[in-house]
């Protein structure tokens, strides 16, 4: 019981800090043509947004090296539903003629149908939730929204033409994309609203490389896609108590795991202190018993760590259509098996010494 | 000629809350190969320990015990363990059987401690299983079987290695008057050989009879050592 709660634990919580953690990059993972992202100097992460200026988009086509850069919007504006409540919505503006960076699976709809008069396509949980149609009598049911209806966005009309699938962010608020030219008269003005400047290397062309060459000519930032990942996933590592959190309820369930399992052993190790007292009688080592144990720990630990892994992923199972970030990969399952073999280990070795001290002549006691 | 059993002027003191209590004081002792030895005495009169020392699983603090003409202080643990392992075998009050085993593999378990494969160990297990009598049993777990049984596989399971000696710890306390004679006339045919010692501890008068000899001890001391026959007469 010990080791199936422990190795509950150690995959379930990290799962969830996995999940959580891959939505802090999910947008630049759903965003799969350009190799490099360009964006202002300062910019620490994906929502961290500091506009440039729209010159810099043709300052970094012109870089050799490059063989596309398009401009790229992003930015939380409030949308106003139907019933005058307002959302916060991660609007996404697109390069108007390629359109690149738009979702990758539209599920309703077309991302053509962007350059329809004021389009936008928002994703399908937010269409569903919280960007939903209230319910028209008091108590009802409210219902999703769907293409054909409109949203206002800043007091400018916007009309649904598609529901695509998004990965949720880590911000978990609907997504609505449009194009880049119709994102900038919908925030509010400023000066600057070009949020990245997404670019494609010229095949042979080494991303990396390439980066480096965007940043010294134009003293902006300029990451690979991964190195951006990792970027976001450094920042929210850094500067948020997310690891300190699931790191403490990890070590917590390592803890109890090892009180509990390391317990039980003990406990058992007393009940059969007589038989393994008379087994070193009968002449058998301390390796021989010390194999015993460990055999032992192995098949309970073994039975755990399954029960334990398979709970965490029915967990997961069940959840997957909820608002629950899981991630389950499988370098995750070696990291809970080592900590449910390390608890086996403690919890033996509590035994271990005992029955290497225990003194064979316990046999004739009465 | 030597015999197998040799002590001189056992001494054993143990510690108890910082008092020292004295349970060997001086003990002599022979006994000869093909004999059953028995250990009688008032409780806490020293007989446990006393086997304990002879069947090498507790060190004396004075004198020289030897088993077979080796001396277990001599030895290092790891030879005292496969002496033990080869030489010894053990009947206990409680059987001591392990619970979670079969009455075979219980029996298994002294010729597994020798390193012998486990298919041919049960094999061995089954004929000395039905020797004693309990061939039909050999798949009963201990808490399947009748007190009377439990022990007659703990004498199987001291005897399948073919041991030299055979240390038996009142092994008819908690048995009735028939199983235990029951009991006694198992080791006496089974596992009393000519070049085989078997020593028992015991309180219970009625099996006196099955003795070669009878060591009375007390406070420490063997104070007298007697034909059986004489005894009883």
């Amino acid at each position: 019981m010990g080791l199936t709660f422990a190795s509950l634990i150690m995959t379930q919580q990290p799962a969830i800090f996995l999940g959580l953690m891959a939505r802090s990059y999910s947008f630049i993972s759903d965003v799969g043509l350009p190799d490099i992202w360009v964006m202002d100097a300062k910019v620490q992460f994906i929502y961290d947004i500091k506009p440039l200026q729209e010159t810099e988009l043709y300052r970094v086509r012109g870089i050799s090296g490059v063989q596309w850069a398009m401009p790229l919007y992003k930015g939380l504006l409030k949308a106003r539903l139907s019933d005058g409540t307002f959302q916060t919505c991660n609007v996404i503006g697109l390069d108007d003629t390629t359109l690149i960076g738009g979702p990758a699976v539209m599920l309703q709809g077309k991302l053509e149908d962007l350059r329809r008069s004021d389009a936008v396509i928002v994703d399908i949980d937010g269409a569903q939730d919280k960007l939903g149609k209230p319910p028209a009598l008091p108590g009802g049911k409210s219902s999703p929204l769907k293409i054909g209806d409109d949203l206002e966005l800043n007091d400018r009309r916007a009309i649904v033409v598609g529901i695509a699938k998004v990965t949720r962010t880590f911000q978990s608020q609907p997504v609505v994309y449009t194009t880049y030219s119709r994102a900038k008269s919908y925030a509010p003005k400023e000066r600057k609203l070009l949020s990245f400047v997404l670019v494609k290397a010229k095949p042979g062309q080494d991303p990396a490389e390439l980066s480096r060459r965007i940043r010294d000519i134009t003293g902006l930032a300029a990451y690979t896609r991964e190195g951006f990942k990792a970027l976001t996933y450094e920042y929210f590592m850094n500067n948020t108590g997310i690891p300190i959190n699931f790191g403490i309820t990890i070590t917590l369930g390592f803890i109890v795991g090892t009180a509990i399992a390391g317990q039980t052993f003990y406990n058992f190790t007393l009940e059969n202190l007589r038989q393994f007292g008379v087994l070193k009688a009968m002449g058998a080592s301390n390796l021989t018993l010390l194999r015993m144990i460990l055999l032992q720990a192995a098949l309970v630990g073994s039975i755990g760590y399954g029960l334990g892994v398979g709970l965490a992923a029915l967990f997961g199972y069940s959840m997957r259509y909820t608002i629950l970030a899981f991630k389950l990969p499988w370098q995750l399952l070696i990291f809970s098996g080592t900590g449910v073999a390390l608890i086996c280990v403690i919890a033996a070795l509590i035994s271990i010494l005992k029955v290497i001290r225990l003194e064979p002549a316990i046999v004739f006691k009465g | 000629m030597k015999p197998a059993v040799h002590c001189r002027n056992i001494v054993k003191t143990y510690d108890t809350d910082g008092q020292k209590v004295t349970a060997l004081n001086g003990v002599d002792l022979d006994i000869a190969t093909g004999e059953l030895m028995m250990l009688v005495g008032p409780s806490g009169c020293g007989k446990t320990t006393l086997i304990s020392i002879i069947a090498g699983i507790l060190d004396q603090d004075e004198g020289r015990c030897e088993l077979f003409g080796e001396d277990f202080l001599a030895m290092s643990n790891r030879d005292k363990l496969n002496f033990r392992a080869i030489n010894i075998g053990f009947v206990f009050q409680a059987y001591n059987l392990l619970p979670s085993l079969n009455a075979i593999e219980n029996v298994s378990v002294p010729l597994i401690i020798n390193g012998m494969k486990r298919g041919a160990a049960e094999r061995k297990a089954n004929d000395v299983l039905e020797q004693v009598g309990l061939g039909e049993r050999v798949q009963a777990l201990p808490s399947q079987l009748s007190g009377g049984q439990q022990q007659r596989v703990a004498i199987a399971r001291a005897l399948v290695h073919s041991p030299r000696l055979i240390v038996c710890d009142e092994p008819t306390s908690a048995l009735d008057h028939k199983s235990g004679h029951n009991i006694m006339n198992l080791l006496k045919e089974v596992a009393l050989h000519h070049d085989r010692v078997l020593v028992i501890v015991t309180h219970d008068a009625r099996i006196f009879s099955f003795a070669d000899r009878i060591a009375e001890m007390d406070d420490g001391h063997i104070v007298r050592v007697t034909d059986a026959a004489a005894i009883l007469k």
